[in-house]
């Protein structure tokens, strides 16, 4: 699997990409979503909550297992993905695209983010 | 061997070319899912799932004794199963806690394969060895033995007759007979712990990968895939069939487990726990115990295992295994509920979900029962 060189990576396997107008979109990684097994339910944040950089914002489950979905930054939550919440198989099927979870205003982004290249790795390990 | 290094069955090599996601169960290191679990698990219940089942427990009981020791050691009546065919019993204390569930293939007049769960493998071995004191029979460690592959499914009797000469149509459920599969000598038994016909191969561990290879080959028209564990477990419990560690534990005797039916108080001889037992299912009579029902939720979210059963702000009960069902296409779950709840459409039940109250229908197990 390929993560994308364009967004960057929490070690929470969440991904961030870049601002645009101040807003950036998050999700799951592929690595994430593989190791989940097939997504059956998730529960986002709601529109204008806060959310805060390593804290959970809501919850993805699988077949085996529920997990804390993380945000990667600080900041307002702008728009959710209404189409994942109906078909939560478009984490597993198009993670970095169709699946793709929450939009934030960002107000502050930990110094820690990783690289496409650096997640690579960090996820490989 | 250390004893921390999960052990590898006979398909490990396969398992990994086939990239499947693997998991540490019971000591073993097994396929969990070779892709999406909910498209093996429907093409168990449409076609057919290869599976390999190689952790399960085999231990041979073999003697002049063999069926006094088993009437002796187990709570079913084994010296009344015809040779060719098997049962599903339990090994209890003698407190009548159970200590594992089992299938038992009668092979011969003084042959018996017990199949145990991986888990309780090592604890039934002990218990029937220190049981067999006494008996003209011998008890034998044959995990190392047995490579066992799984074919569930309804296409499973087609794929199976295309590979075997064996009179599949006169081998009944719950039977077992030798026989040739892909020139492969085979235990082939019609078992299975998915709610579909099916059939399990107890082979050599040096013929697991050519019988894989031929399974999957004559398969693939029909639509078989390999199957991993994940499923296995969405599949038996939307078939309602309990799992040891879930639904039975040493805390619980048959007659908790509502399988009461699987003591024989009738037969010949003492039995390690009947008198336990007895009581246990006097006090069952008298005073009814949780009962296992089925759940299904109203909403989305999945109850697990330790999720506690509440009706009317009180916790009236404890799920033992939940999951989304594929084939219901919502969450079930099993779970023991006082008697007062336990009727189908008991109204005002629910689990409580990290916090939340999530509404659920009490239904009669099992949730899933195939057209035959």
């Amino acid at each position: 699997m390929s993560n994308p060189q364009q967004l960057r990576y929490s070690k929470e396997h969440e991904w961030l990409s870049a601002a645009e107008d101040g807003v950036s979109t998050v999700g799951i990684t592929e690595h994430a979503a593989n190791a989940l097994g097939d997504v059956v339910f998730v529960q986002l944040p709601e529109v204008g909550a806060t959310v805060t950089a390593g804290e959970t914002c809501g919850e993805l489950e699988s077949t085996k297992s529920v997990s804390d979905l993380y945000s990667p930054v600080s900041g307002e939550v702008t728009e959710v993905n209404e189409d994942v919440v109906d078909d939560p198989s478009l984490v597993n099927s198009a993670p970095f695209e169709g699946g793709w979870l929450f939009k934030v205003r960002v107000a502050e982004e930990p110094g820690d983010l990783l690289s496409a290249d650096e997640y690579t790795a960090f996820s490989a390990g | 061997m250390s004893s921390t290094e999960p052990r590898r069955t006979a398909l490990d090599a396969v398992h990994r070319a086939l990239g499947a996601t693997m998991t540490d169960f019971a000591g073993w290191d097994m396929p969990l899912r070779y892709g999406s679990e909910r498209d093996e698990h429907r093409a168990v219940r449409t076609t057919a799932g290869l599976f390999d089942l190689s952790h399960m427990g085999e231990i041979a009981v073999t003697g002049p004794g063999a069926a006094a020791l088993l009437d002796h050691a187990l709570v079913g009546n084994l010296g009344g199963v015809k040779p060719g065919r098997a049962r599903y019993t339990m090994i209890c204390r003698a407190d009548g806690g159970i200590l594992d569930d089992l299938i038992v293939y009668r092979l011969a007049e003084t042959e018996y394969l017990v199949v145990a769960n991986a888990a309780n493998a090592q604890v039934v071995l002990d218990a029937l060895t220190e049981r067999a004191a006494g008996f003209d029979a011998e008890v034998r460690d044959d995990r190392d033995a047995y490579a066992l592959l799984a074919v569930q499914g309804p296409a499973s009797p087609g794929i199976l007759a295309s590979l075997t000469d064996a009179d599949l149509d006169g081998l009944k459920y719950y039977a077992g007979l030798p026989g040739t599969v892909a020139g492969v000598s085979a235990l082939i038994a019609r078992t299975g712990y998915t709610g579909e016909d099916g059939f399990e191969l107890f082979v050599d561990p040096a013929d697991a990968e050519k019988l894989w290879q031929a399974l999957t080959e004559a398969g693939a028209s029909a639509g078989l895939v390999p199957c991993g564990l994940s499923c296995r477990d969405t599949l038996r419990l939307e078939a309602g069939m309990p799992l040891y560690g879930h639904e039975l534990t040493t805390g619980l005797t048959p007659f908790d487990a509502g399988l009461g039916r699987v003591v024989k108080f009738e037969k010949e001889g003492d039995f390690v726990g009947r008198a336990a037992l007895a009581e246990a299912a006097a006090r069952a009579e008298q005073n009814p115990p949780r009962v296992l029902v089925g759940l299904i939720a109203e909403g989305r979210r999945v109850p697990r295992a330790g999720y506690p059963v509440v009706a009317g702000g009180e916790v009236i009960g404890e799920v033992t295994s939940g999951a989304p069902s594929p084939t219901l296409g919502r969450p079930i779950a099993m779970a023991y509920v006082d008697a007062a709840h336990a009727a189908p459409g008991t109204p005002g039940v629910g689990v409580d979900i990290r916090g939340t109250h999530e509404p659920y229908e009490v239904v009669a197990l099992p949730f899933y029962r195939r057209q035959k």
